[in-house]
């Protein structure tokens, strides 16, 4: 049967038909929806653990007992994961394991564009990289043959434009659940004391010279013999784009990026005049083919930076300077993301703002606040950072600081990798305020499930955190649980808990507004009253989308300029500017 | 149609507006109607309120998923303004169908940038085919302003050369039952624009 899906429903699809039935993950884009579909097939078990290293850990574990597991991350979650993975491709896997890293060229929605093919050279771990959805489906089955056959851990990375665009897949019978796990004791390959990793090191160069022999005739690794002119080397989504704008080219198109076969590049080089390396970001296959003595033109060309398009790879090539113009010269107003009306990060930033401190932020929806006119965060560099940073910058800054370092982390970023630095945080004793902005959800990717909502991915009722009592037990004494949509509480437990000594944390608890299982349906929206509204554009501070101003609509005898608007259509009736309102107009 | 040539519609506008759910609708009649597709759009943070584009490509054989500027025949904007946001994509005799609804930007609703005026003006001026309407009034007419989006799908519809029973297939297949016939009815409100 033939159906359209996106190269992260094949993934998953893939997976289910090789068999595998078990597979853990932290959400993250663009990596999110494996996870998700992967979970909806029969007689599965999938899990989101509380972050990347713990998800690896625990497909490490499922595989040492005889499972094929599929572990499932980000770009950045596998740095997050990078100390059980290097180790693992010591240990060997013994059932199976196939780490999925979905890469982000153009940071559409991380914080640094990391090329993770590096990794696989580094953990020396095999990776194959696929170009659509299809191609998805099919490297995924791949991935976990070649786990099993060399008994190595195995890299699939996809790209957001792979795990994002819908392409043709054909749908294949399932294999069968074999159901093979049981114990497997071999203490000299799995306790990595140094001893032992001594050995298994060896053995791990052994696995990396019987690869280089398999890539050679790994049938994904395709030869396209055209114009002998130009002949053109990529893998992935880049092979698309050059395949659409020259398809009379020579093509390589590697299925497997890591290790390369040196035999098939060279067969190949033989056979064309020039060859361009085209790949984004880092110049990975680039290097590696020059270390073998192969002339070839990449990035002396190509840029370093951004998804590439068919645009760009024809402009390079051909040396087009000018690209398509647009006959429109105006100036278009950005339309920058921002947080949805009723959010309840709104209130807190706002209430935050006005008491002049440094915050360090957080990944999750709320970094978006860190834009005019909340301008609600100061710093922001990964998954969990915010403590340790605000912690840092608190003891850097001694008597100067106390009372202005504040950190922001969301529930599931704080579950995810806050608790270690704010039980240093109570360890060392410093004066941050940490501020936990409980959703109740993991609101930015689409609302999954986390340790503290109370459900599992599967959605079975699960154990809930209680936050107030963890962060108790870490030692931290002052603790505060606010709603953020109530402005007046939230300024005073801000302004009581920056004059305390030693860390403080305050909770601020509201379900995220889009998050429909915490009945946040909107109430009756709200309305300007013309009459009342001075046009002071306090309200418009809130950035709300429902809220704009107008000229020219002033009361009889106003001195302002114009006066605000609600609409009424994407209003969640949140109350948050009914409160800022100094002249009762909102309502 | 010419052998190997692949068409490229591009769709257009903001988060929480259909344009994913209309881009799959279109995707999935196409792989009915027997040809190749493909399409990539970005999630993440254009669900909050930001821009949304999708790119949709069939033909015989479709590498990219992507289009090259230049070469897009039809762009469905489902704003006003952002038809005018991605022009370097479209090809000089492009058809254009716009949504006339206006969605203001932050900085229009600050009152600190002005919405741009005669749009669509502009698009006649430079386009050989513009189509303008508003859809979320005939979509009222069809029972729910959501359904805009298929609104806009009637309208594209007409400049495709695909079966009529293959859109109604596809429209009953991707809507809960109850919401069939509204939704029916929204794209035949879009191919009579």
């Amino acid at each position: 049967m033939k159906v359209l899906m996106s190269g992260n429903e094949a993934i998953a699809r893939g997976a289910y038909e090789a068999g595998v039935r078990f597979a853990a993950a932290y959400p993250g884009t663009p990596s999110t929806e494996i996870l998700e579909e992967f979970s909806k097939y029969e007689g599965v078990y999938a899990e989101w653990s509380p972050n990347e290293k713990v998800a690896v850990e625990v497909t490490i574990g499922a595989a040492l007992a005889g499972e094929k597991a599929l572990a499932v991350m980000k770009h950045v979650g596998v740095n997050v994961a990078a100390d059980p993975i290097f180790t693992v491709s010591y240990t060997g896997t013994n059932g199976a394991l196939v780490i999925v890293s979905a890469d982000d060229p153009s940071l559409h929605s991380s914080q640094n564009e990391q090329d993770n093919r590096n990794y696989a050279r580094f953990a020396k771990i095999p990776m194959l990289e696929p170009a659509d959805a299809r191609e998805a489906k099919e490297y995924i089955k791949l991935a976990f043959a070649i786990s099993e056959k060399f008994d190595t851990p195995v890299f699939l990375r996809s790209t957001t434009r792979v795990a994002h665009s819908k392409s043709v897949v054909t749908l294949a019978e399932p294999e069968k659940y074999k159901g093979k796990t049981g114990f497997t004791y071999n203490a000299e390959k799995y306790v990595m004391v140094p001893v032992n990793a001594r050995s298994q090191r060896v053995e791990v160069e052994k696995r990396q010279q019987a690869l280089k022999i398999f890539v050679e005739t790994f049938p994904e690794n395709k030869m396209e013999i055209s114009n002998p002119d130009v002949g053109i080397i990529t893998a992935g989504m880049p092979y698309n784009y050059a395949k659409e704008v020259f398809p009379d080219y020579s093509y390589l198109k590697l299925g497997m990026v890591y290790p390369l076969p040196e035999m098939l590049i060279r067969n190949f080089a033989s056979k064309v005049k020039k060859i361009y390396v085209i790949e984004e970001l880092d110049p990975f296959l680039e290097e590696q083919i020059k270390a073998m003595g192969i002339k070839v033109i990449g990035k002396e060309i190509f840029p370093y930076t951004l998804e590439f398009d068919p645009g760009i790879i024809r402009n390079v090539i051909e040396r087009n300077t000018e690209g398509t113009v647009s006959p429109y010269k105006e100036s278009l107003s950005p339309r920058p993301p921002n947080l949805c009306p009723g959010c309840p990060h709104r209130g807190l930033f706002y209430a935050l703002r006005k008491h002049k401190v440094y915050v360090h932020g957080d990944i999750g929806c709320y970094t978006l606040s860190y834009m005019k006119p909340l301008e609600g965060l100061h710093s922001c560099i990964c998954m969990g950072a915010s403590i340790g940073m605000a912690h840092g910058m608190s003891k850097a800054l001694k008597e100067k600081g106390k009372g202005k370092v504040v950190g922001v982390i969301g529930d599931s970023t704080f579950l995810h990798s806050g608790i270690t630095s704010l039980l240093n945080m109570a360890y060392n004793n410093s004066d941050a305020l940490i501020i936990i902005l409980d959703n109740n959800t993991t609101a930015m990717t689409g609302m999954q499930e986390h340790p503290g909502t109370g459900y599992t991915l599967m959605g079975k009722e699960a154990k809930k955190v209680n936050l107030k009592v963890l962060i108790s037990a870490l030692g931290i004494d002052n603790i505060k649980v606010i709603d953020p949509l109530d402005q007046k509480a939230t300024r005073s437990a801000i302004k009581e808990e920056l004059a305390k000594d030693g860390p403080s944390v305050i909770i601020a608890q509201r379900p995220c507004a889009l998050f429909k299982r915490a009945n946040t349906k909107a109430k009756p929206a709200l309305k300007v009253d013309p009459d009342k509204c001075e046009g002071c554009k306090v309200c418009l501070g809130l950035n709300c989308p429902p809220i704009s101003w107008k000229k020219g609509v002033t009361k009889e005898g106003s001195k302002r300029k114009g006066i605000s608007f609600i609409d009424e259509n994407i209003c969640n009736g949140c109350g948050l500017c009914e409160q800022v309102c100094k002249f009762g107009a909102i309502s | 149609m010419v052998d190997n040539e692949v068409k490229s519609i591009l769709f257009a506008g903001v988060g929480g507006q259909g344009i994913l759910r209309a881009s799959d609708i279109i995707c999935e009649a196409i792989m009915e109607a027997g040809l190749d597709v493909k399409k990539s759009e970005v999630h993440g943070m254009a669900q909050r309120g930001g821009c949304v584009t999708s790119h949709v490509r069939y033909g015989k054989k479709v590498y990219s998923p992507l289009a090259e500027p230049g070469s897009i025949q039809t762009l469905i904007s489902f704003e006003k303004m952002e038809a005018l946001r991605y022009l370097k994509f479209l090809r000089k005799d492009a058809a254009i169908i716009v949504n006339t609804e206006e969605i203001y930007p932050p900085a229009v609703n600050m009152g600190n940038a002005p919405y741009p005026e005669d749009v669509v003006s502009f698009l006649k001026k430079h386009y050989g085919k513009v189509i303008s309407f508003n859809a979320v009034e005939l979509a009222q007419k069809a029972g729910n302003m959501k359904t805009a989006n298929v609104v806009l799908l009637g309208a594209v519809s007409n400049l495709m050369n695909i079966d009529q029973s293959i859109w109604q297939s596809v429209i009953k297949k991707s809507f809960p039952d109850k919401l069939v016939k509204m939704n029916l009815a929204a794209f035949q409100m879009g191919i009579d624009a």
